[in-house]
């Protein structure tokens, strides 16, 4: 079984963040995203451009890749800036149009929330897409959430769940080229004709992927149980997470950098804005 | 005569390591009314090169040409191939989808645009050339068995009456009685219907018994193509390559070293024993005694 390196975002590699414990990551995630919708001041801004711009480096990771990984959200990003322009009433009114105003503050504004979107992506990806295997980010996911299991939470099971759905990822894609290969040799024809025609053409590709899903969903399950799998209760793990020393500077750094922002923000008012 | 050839043409998958090639510089024509058999080691590029024949994977120099005429000159016109050369890909009980096995069957043809009458005796003829059962057309598909299914799925390509009709390992993953009654059919289907067959297998027993014509790949080349005895007799180069002579060619192969010569072109059981028996007239004749 791979390691999931081949489907998802994962750049190989050995870094400091690479190397990091995925319960510190997972994190140092929250509390970063935290920051970014505290900071007010633009300073603040600076420090955590700072930041971002530094664990990017530090990951080794080709810089392409993180503006590629921001191309998909374009679309919602200018979205949103675009309504905040319109939307937004401050003090500065700029343009006067009939029905459109335009106030200063909304163009700052829009210019923030599209900076905290673009921050939200890129320390995400620095922190956990791009330098966490899926499958280590799942052991992370279920070791945080354990304490759930008091209140009789299946966390094992739904981390079992997403760990085999990760894995099938690739073998399902793969599926799927056949499947449609197979019935572009009979003639199907996927992208011509009325939505509907469109849409019922694919009954021929989704049926046998759904009853291929299922076959190979009860060969998974027969396949386990051959090796007395039962659940998670008494069961040992081969990797065993381990956070080291490195691991908790990291997380009283980004904890360091939470704090910085909010004193910045109480104290260099900058542009202070209302969000 | 060649309705279908293949030339010069490479191809490399998308994101495969520089200089890896799927398939080097083939040039290839297959011979009208025939059986031909490509075979080769796993990875060879044999799956690779059927699905440019109908135009599912597009070569990256080179053509394929039906009827003299590249299929991509047209690029709007490459279901108009499929319809011509029909592909039966690896496992085609995988893509049964229908609520019935005449609808399934049916669905090749649709897509062609037959009238209904048209579609509902092309059902009829297909599942007959197949050997399925009339009243099999109506259950569900997936309550048929496993050699049932695969016949039902080639039973869906011969319904469209392709010109070539093609084949990626026909009998992969049937026990013997399955792989004999399909290649059976598929041979019965050829000499009724005149239509130009290609089989893909890495079974050289197979080969021999059913094919006429035999191409070779490997890693991704065409080392040599001709009738059965003719690559056949090539055994050594075939052993090289890693490829599974028939036990038979491997026994005229060490009789012949041992200086009986029966001939290294022995591709069956029936040739063997005819040449055999010739050999031993022969060899009595000769005044020998062995």
């Amino acid at each position: 079984m791979n390691s999931g390196a081949s489907f998802g975002q994962y750049f190989e590699g050995n870094s400091f963040i690479h190397r990091l414990d995925p319960r510190i990551k997972l994190t140092a995630s929250i509390i970063y995203i935290v920051v970014i919708f505290l900071a007010k001041s633009l300073f603040s801004f600076a420090l955590i451009l700072a930041v971002t711009l530094g664990l990017m480096l530090s990951t080794g990771i080709p810089f392409g890749r993180f503006i590629r990984g921001l191309r998909p959200i374009l679309f919602i990003m200018a979205f949103t800036a675009i309504i905040n322009i319109f939307w937004y009433t401050g003090d500065t009114l700029l343009v006067d149009f009939y029905f459109i105003e335009i106030y200063l503050e909304g163009i700052i504004n829009a210019v923030l929330i599209a900076l905290r979107i673009i921050f939200l992506i890129a320390g995400t990806s620095v922190l956990l897409t791009y330098t966490t295997t899926p499958l280590a980010l799942t052991d992370g996911l279920e070791s945080l959430l354990s304490p759930l299991k008091y209140i009789k939470v299946p966390v094992h099971d739904f981390a079992m769940m997403m760990t085999i759905a990760l894995r099938f990822i690739p073998t399902l894609t793969e599926e799927t080229t056949k499947i449609m290969n197979a019935q572009k040799a009979r003639g199907a024809d996927f992208t011509s004709g009325s939505f509907i025609k469109r849409a019922k053409s694919l009954i021929p590709i989704l049926i046998p992927l759904l009853v291929s899903a299922f076959r190979r969903a009860e060969e998974l399950a027969d396949a386990m149980e051959c090796r007395c799998y039962t659940g998670g209760a008494g069961r040992t793990r081969m990797n065993v997470l381990r956070t080291k020393l490195a691991d908790y500077i990291f997380l009283f750094s980004i904890i360091t950098l939470g704090a910085a922002v909010v004193i910045l923000n109480m104290y260099v008012p900058g542009i202070a804005l209302g969000i | 005569m060649s309705i279908l050839e293949v030339r010069g043409v490479s191809f490399s998958y998308k994101g495969s390591a520089a200089g890896k090639c799927a398939l080097k510089d083939i040039d290839l024509s297959f011979q009208d009314n025939m059986i031909t058999g490509l075979i080769g080691h796993t990875g060879s590029g044999k799956s690779t090169l059927v699905q440019m024949f109908n135009g599912l994977l597009k070569p990256d120099s080179g053509q394929i040409l039906l009827d003299g005429k590249d299929i991509w000159s047209d690029e709007v016109k490459i279901r108009d191939v499929r319809f011509r050369v029909g592909l039966v890909m690896q496992y085609p009980e995988y893509q049964l989808f229908a609520e019935t096995v005449e609808a399934d069957i049916a669905y090749g043809p649709g897509n062609m645009g037959m009238s209904d009458d048209e579609i509902s005796d092309a059902v009829i003829k297909s599942a007959g050339f197949v050997n399925l059962d009339p009243s099999q057309l109506k259950k569900s598909p997936f309550d048929l068995s496993g050699g049932q299914k695969r016949r039902a799925a080639l039973a869906g390509v011969i319904a469209m009456g392709p010109e070539i009709l093609v084949l990626d390992e026909p009998a992969a993953g049937l026990d013997p009685a399955g792989r004999r009654e399909i290649l059976g059919k598929i041979k019965e289907y050829q000499r009724a219907s005149g239509t130009t067959v290609i089989i893909v297998s890495h079974s050289m027993e197979d080969m021999a018994m059913y094919c006429d014509r035999v191409a070779v790949l490997a890693q991704g080349r065409l080392m040599f193509e001709g009738t059965t005895p003719e690559v056949f007799s090539r055994y050594d180069e075939l052993v090289r390559v890693g490829l599974d002579v028939p036990e038979i060619t491997r026994l005229a192969a060490r009789l012949d070293e041992e200086g009986i010569g029966i001939g290294r072109d022995v591709y069956t059981v029936k040739y063997a024993y005819e040449k055999f028996t010739e050999f031993l007239k022969e060899s009595k004749g000769g005044g020998k005694n062995e």
